[in-house]
């Protein structure tokens, strides 16, 4: 199959590219950007007129509820919602049921995933067994099956010799390690940022020092260990410092904020709105700036959806009851670009957030437009607006905040390997 | 910002959620309203028809003796049909979730739901839910949720004040106790801001205080003696059992030291200072016996006035 991409704008932020530039793709890779290789012929014209051609999204947390929780979202669901959104690369917390703490179970998710409408999917293992923060996964053999890291999704290991032990062991084989840093004492029963809206609505409040507290033992950790460490979710002004000081302090680490962080703040809470109710909590409106100033700058590396697609009843509950996530694999591409737009940032930096650097993290040779590369391919009218409404989204999960706003930018083609797998086109 | 939920969308209140919110010639209004009502009692029929053939279903999931009681009293004054339901949620089996329940209490054609719920936000969970279905005929009552609001609390409270103090525009108000987990302080300190009260403090040890109270307008004390100095009325939280747990407080003996309202501190109060408390109270814990039996304590008449304030809210809400 030969795809000709034409009268497209090329923003390829691995090579800082932004140029109006044709690309062209055979055998599921790009054998031309601007012009054809010599003899190439077509079978397939995509128009990119007054579209944006970039790598496909590369989404450092997406839930996809299998195994475990069919009854949420299924492999399909959100493989379709995956590629509506221009993600052709993503990576699933290990918090399914069971925990993706086997390399059998491994296998048999990735190999379920490998069908040509669906993104690349890269498994994140579990440190721990069951996820407790006892006792070691077999990492060596899960990394064998296919996982890229080890986390612990949003379970933190209480035992701090567990984690030392964890990270020192991850380390001797240079196995990234994941870690979301929140203090499990500190955020007990918490359900809210403990601050003004939390006071006022009588909600138990996760003061920021659950993330800070959390933060400095993982940092310490890192520096005695050597390990690599990418911190998941981070959600305060204190936790961007503490990872910028860590750095300059020569320890290497990464981190990400989720799209709801970068937008929404304590005050989206509302009257008790279910679908705020997310793990971290949705902090201050400072918090919050900081986040989207950290993204700019690159203290924080990636913006991920945190894709969790929740059903309707574990939503439509008293706030604390409610079950913690929201959807965001098709919310990703337009927050991105409503970040950009707010913070008045270059369409290449802003996307490298969501392509080059995340695939960087991930430490996979993907989320570029150059030649010789896999063609996974996003198409998208930066100009149209994507209304989110629960019709128009396709993943199971209904669940998000950002329900009824108008944002920017739908896509029209997503290419996984050189196969459309999705043509906006048609809807 | 999501518009109000316990408004209509002609602005007017279809539904008492939280006092936060409201203008104060709303809470001026329903303390008008209460006074007629306060007569009722007096009559020898204590029934007006504002509420006949009105079904009121009291909600309570979680236990609550009084309050279910001044509910189910207001409104059979007012001469509505009332059902008493206790749902015990804390039962391993949960069974049907919250807004089933409402679905099929709606679909015995319900008029008003009285909803006291540990979780906070309950009532505006089912209020919104009704709103999303078009049910704009149910009213909802919040009768108490979680940490949040207890309104007709607040009010009653305010009925009280005014009773004995008149002008809210001249007065300095101590609420003492567990604000933190208290929906009583919430609703209390939301009224008086509203209703103009220069002065709100609030005293407790930090462990009992919300972050970030201070921006609901209101000076905190840590100190009780200096916190009670000259006000006009002192308003008692209740301090739960449960609370000794968890490294909150070390024990009731130090905490009564420390934050019961004894005789001796009283004094440092006006002299015409009013005692006031939601009940049910722990003698000995927050409040000495002597002063809940003294000459300034109106924790009785607060129940009595209760009852009216609960009357106006039903009448206003659903009354024929």
């Amino acid at each position: 199959m030969k795809i000709h991409i034409r009268n497209g704008r090329l923003i390829d932020p691995a090579s800082k590219t932004d140029k109006a530039l044709d690309l062209f793709i055979a055998a599921g890779r790009i054998v031309g950007v601007g012009h054809a290789p010599a003899g190439f012929e077509a079978n397939s014209v995509l128009d990119a007129t007054g579209c944006i051609v970039c790598p496909g999204l590369v989404d450092l947390a997406a839930r996809l509820r299998e195994p475990g929780f069919e009854y949420r979202a299924t492999l399909e669901s959100e493989m379709a919602a995956a590629a509506a959104g221009g993600v052709t690369r993503l990576a699933c917390p290990p918090d399914t049921d069971p925990v993706l703490d086997e390399p059998g179970l491994v296998e048999m998710l990735t190999h379920r995933a490998r069908l040509p409408d669906f993104a690349h999917v890269h498994p994140v293992g579990a440190l721990t067994l069951q996820l407790e923060g006892k006792a070691l996964t077999e990492m060596a053999e899960l990394a064998e099956a296919g996982c890229v890291a080890f986390g612990q999704a949003n379970r933190a290991i209480v035992d701090t010799q567990v984690l030392l032990r964890a990270m020192m062991y991850a380390a001797t084989f240079d196995f990234p390690v994941w870690l979301q840093a929140q203090d499990p004492f500190l955020a007990r029963k918490g359900v809210a940022h403990d601050g003004e809206v939390a006071a006022r609505l009588g909600l138990a409040g996760i003061p920021v020092a659950a993330e800070t507290i959390a933060l400095a033992t993982i940092l310490h950790l890192a520096r005695e260990t050597g390990a690599r460490v990418h911190v998941t979710r981070i959600s305060s002004a204190a936790g961007v410092e503490m990872i910028v000081a860590a750095r300059a302090a020569g320890i290497a680490v990464t981190c990400d904020v989720a799209i709801h962080h970068l937008h929404l703040c304590e005050m989206d809470v509302g009257f008790f709105d279910a679908h705020a109710r997310l793990d971290p909590p949705l902090r201050s409106q400072r918090d919050r700036d900081a986040l989207r100033a950290g993204l700019v700058s690159g203290a924080i590396n990636a913006l991920c959806s945190d894709h969790t697609p929740v059903d309707d009843d574990a939503k439509q509950m008293p706030f604390e009851e409610a079950e913690v996530g929201a959807t965001g694999l098709e919310l990703l591409l337009p927050l991105t670009l409503k970040w950009a737009q707010e913070m008045n940032l270059p369409l290449v930096t802003a996307l490298a957030r969501v392509t080059s650097d995340p695939a960087h993290i991930l430490g996979v040779k993907a989320g570029r437009l150059a030649l010789g590369a896999a063609a996974d391919i996003c198409v998208f009218d930066p100009a149209a607006e994507f209304r989110v409404t629960r019709e128009n989204l396709r993943s199971q999960g209904k669940n998000t905040p950002f329900l009824g706003f108008e944002l920017p930018g739908r896509v029209r083609y997503t290419l996984i390997d050189g196969h459309l797998a999705f043509d906006g086109t048609l809807s | 910002m999501q518009k109000s939920p316990q408004l209509n969308s002609h602005g007017e209140l279809q539904h008492l959620l939280t006092i936060e919110g409201l203008p104060r010639d709303v809470l001026t209004h329903i303390l008008d309203a209460a006074a007629p009502f306060s007569e009722v009692a007096e009559r020898e029929v204590k029934k007006v028809p504002l509420l006949r053939g009105k079904s009121v279903f009291n909600l309570f999931f979680e236990n609550s003796t009084r309050t279910r009681t001044t509910f189910e009293i207001a409104a059979k004054r007012l001469s509505a049909d009332v059902i008493n339901l206790n749902i015990n949620t804390s039962s391993a089996n949960k069974g049907e979730t919250l807004l089933d329940t409402a679905d099929n209490l709606a679909a015995m054609q319900a008029d008003m739901f009285v909803v006291r719920h540990a979780s906070s936000g309950a009532p505006f969970l089912i209020a919104q839910h009704m709103a999303a279905t078009g049910r704009d005929h149910i009213h909802v009552v919040n009768a108490g949720d979680g940490r949040h609001a207890h309104p007709t609390q607040g009010l009653l409270d305010m009925y009280t004040i005014r009773h004995y103090k008149t002008d809210f525009t001249q007065l300095t108000i101590a609420i003492v106790g567990d604000v933190l987990h208290s929906r009583v302080a919430r609703s209390q300190i939301h009224a008086l801001t509203t209703l103009g009260v220069p002065e709100v403090r609030v005293i407790a040890p930090k462990t009992l205080l919300p972050t970030g109270i201070e921006r609901l307008g209101v000076r905190v004390f840590h100190d009780m003696r200096e916190g009670l100095r000259g006000v006009d009325v002192v308003m008692m939280l209740r301090l739960q059992n449960e609370r000794m747990q968890g490294a909150l407080l070390p024990s009731t003996q130090e905490y009564f030291k420390s934050y019961g309202l004894t005789p001796e501190k009283l004094a440092l109060a006006k002299p015409d200072a009013i005692v006031m408390h939601p009940g049910p109270m722990n003698r000995g814990v927050e409040i000495d016996s002597a002063v809940a039996d003294g000459g300034q304590a109106v924790i009785l008449p607060q129940v009595t006035f209760g009852i009216a304030v609960r009357m106006a809210v039903m009448a206003m809400l659903a009354g024929n």
